[in-house]
């Protein structure tokens, strides 16, 4: 109690003034930092900057309804390759959707010993494989044995890019169920199969649906695994069998072509993307940041 | 259960011998008949359960199968250059389809040089971000720095090219490139003519791309360090930097490590935005100003257009070693981010 009779001097002692070295390399991590920050974030505001200053001049009727026009002919559009992105993305999801979330709930569910960590770590290391060696992958899986590219192929390249992205975000929403709701459900005697699909999966539906639509905003803007599966095409085509246009592959020729009328459609073109895109994630935040399982950020 | 009356046990006993449980005692024909029904329905409810539990372990068995795949049609598809060319694939330096001579050696300079630059240049920035919006930043900015650092994350390879060409290589030219030439010539990297496109065009482009990446993973390792340690450290009288160096980066050092060879393997993989501003040249050069070409990049320029059988070959045995490259690359960098996050939460792309 005694060492209370002299506060003052202990304050004191306490709150000297950092040495300058202390003081300055503290500050400067601090500016360092924020420095960082402002950085990174630079590049962000520049490209969606320059998207909306390029291509929202560039978008019309004509770029959402026609066809691509030939080199020195003025106007046309992309209608056909935002048809055919979409086409291409759909037969996508089917396989990545069921195969993704299939794997997920076996992670999650039935999570233990060694086969399943393989298959989490194969899943992550996936993740990482570039998506030019997917495209090869699809090119000799299915445009080889039928000696020509197709949306189909694309699609196979697609699905099988957001099969590791789907299982690891479902698997991880999965684990935050509950395990009482899971004991609840099998104490009622309902079979496993129901308990896992109506009352586990549907708890952490939220979480899993966020999964897939990150994965979908992933694919949606791959060109590399297009380039030699869906090979694009200048005119309108619908059967799922036959080269397709795509929206990534037509913005690539167009910027790297010398044509001054076909850098404004690429742009348009990226503005069309990256708009699909963004409303896609930012969906994903809102629900997300709404609900119980909000990854907190 | 009550004892049957004496007048009715033949009958009951006929029953049992007809059931063929005759080892129990309790008459069979007491029994409710709810039990009978849930033993018949079980072994659907079983079946059901093991087909349930097969078709998700087939759905999770596929996740492998892809990886087989990839391997056995690459290893495959590239036999013919494999066997002509054996080990000297990776030291040649001609690339000729015309005669068909194939040496990797330029494309392999090219991925290597260009994810290096990006690394130099991405690293500071990316755990400067991490530790700014996990250490310091206000908690009402929090939320949108950290969605917009995914957002750049989102953006595709193309835009990034697109964005590239038309913006940033203009800027190289005009302002970035003649003043490294004038105060970096001595160095050599910075030398010959300022075309905008070139090696240190697709280095910038990936530094951007990569940066989320890095900055999501740190994040990720740098929020999984216990609060107690930070606390630990600040009563101890530390300053912010003090406790961000001895608390934080100390205790994530592994993970972080992690997350910067994630970001390095995409960078190798990344083809787009780089075949729209490297040059595609295959040529050694030491200078940054010079074209380049990457391993990515003749495999989405060339492949299409690759006649002969060779030729192809090559073109998948160079996209073989890309493969083998950037899964060690990042069974290593997952090991790495698993040792801090514990498995749990090492989502890449979110």
């Amino acid at each position: 109690m005694h060492n209370m009779s002299s506060p003052g001097a202990s304050t004191t002692s306490l709150s000297k003034p950092l040495s300058p070295w202390r003081r300055a390399t503290n500050v400067g991590f601090i500016v360092l930092a924020s420095v960082a920050a402002v950085l990174v974030l630079a590049p962000l505001v520049a490209i969606f900057g320059y998207l909306l200053y390029k291509g929202i001049g560039s978008i019309n009727v004509a770029f959402l309804t026609a066809t691509p026009k030939p080199v020195g002919e003025s106007g046309g559009g992309m209608a056909n390759a935002i048809v055919g992105s979409m086409m291409i993305l759909g037969l996508g999801s089917l396989i990545g959707v069921p195969f993704g979330i299939g794997a997920g709930i076996y992670m999650a569910e039935f999570g233990r010993g060694k086969l399943v960590t393989l298959v989490r770590f194969t899943a992550d290391v996936l993740n990482g494989v570039p998506s030019i060696v997917v495209g090869i992958a699809a090119y000799a899986m299915v445009v080889l044995p039928q000696q020509h590219f197709s949306a189909v192929a694309g699609g196979v390249a697609l699905g099988i890019m957001m099969v590791p992205t789907i299982a690891r975000t479902s698997e991880d929403m999965l684990l935050m169920v509950p395990n009482t709701i899971r004991e609840a459900a099998l104490g009622l005697g309902i079979p496993q199969w129901r308990a896992t699909l109506q009352v586990t999966l549907r708890t952490a539906s939220k979480g899993v649906i966020t999964g897939c639509m990150l994965a979908f905003a992933r694919v949606a803007g791959e060109t590399a695994p297009l380039l030699f599966t869906a090979f694009g095409n200048q005119f309108w085509n619908l059967n799922p069998n036959q080269p397709t246009a795509a929206l990534p592959i037509q913005i690539y020729s167009y910027a790297i072509s010398p044509f001054d009328e076909w850098h404004k459609q690429a742009w348009a073109g990226a503005l069309i993307l990256i708009v699909l895109i963004v409303v896609a994630v930012s969906a994903v935040r809102f629900v997300t940041s709404r609900g119980t399982m909000a990854n907190n950020a | 259960m009550s004892t049957p009356a004496n007048s009715d046990l033949p009958q009951l006993l006929r029953i049992e011998t007809h059931v063929g449980a005759a080892s129990t005692a309790v008459p069979r024909a007491e029994l409710p008949a709810v039990p009978r029904i849930e033993l018949h329905s079980s072994r659907i409810s079983k079946w059901l359960d093991w087909l349930f539990r097969n078709i998700l372990l087939l759905c999770s068995l596929s996740v492998l199968g892809v990886m087989g795949i990839f391997f056995y049609e690459l290893t495959s598809r590239s036999k013919l250059s494999i066997a002509k060319f054996g080990l000297h694939f990776f030291t040649g330096q001609t690339w000729d389809p015309v005669s068909g001579d194939f040496g990797a050696l330029p494309f392999i300079y090219g991925t290597l040089l260009s994810s290096l630059v990006a690394l130099v240049l991405a690293v500071p920035l990316a755990v400067g971000v991490a530790v700014f919006i996990t250490e310091l930043c206000p908690r009402a900015l929090r939320g949108i720095t950290s969605f917009t650092v995914e957002l750049l994350a989102a953006i595709p390879s193309v835009i990034y090219g697109l964005w590239g060409i038309f913006v940033l290589v203009p800027i190289l030219r005009l302002y970035v490139q003649p003043w490294l030439a004038h105060y970096g010539a001595w160095t050599g990297l910075f030398s010959g003519p300022a075309y905008g496109i070139g090696m240190l065009a697709a280095g910038i482009i990936l530094a951007i791309m990569i940066v989320p990446i890095i900055a999501s993973i740190t994040r990720e390792v740098l929020v999984a360090v216990p609060q107690s340690q930070r606390e630990a450290v600040l009563a101890l009288g530390a300053t912010r930097w003090e406790m961000v160096r001895m608390a934080v980066l100390r205790n994530a050092r592994a993970g972080i490590m992690g997350g910067i060879i994630l970001g390095l393997g995409r960078a190798i993989g990344e083809t787009m935005a780089v075949t729209m501003l490297i040059g595609n040249r295959p040529e050694i050069a030491k200078s940054l100003f010079a074209p380049g070409y990457t391993m990515a990049s003749v495999i989405a320029n060339e492949f299409s257009e690759a006649t002969d059988d060779l030729y192809l070959s090559a073109l998948v045995e160079i996209g073989l070693a890309l493969l083998i490259v950037t899964v060690i690359v990042n069974a290593i960098a997952r090991l790495l981010v698993w040792s801090i996050t514990r498995g749990n939460s090492a989502r890449s792309n979110a």
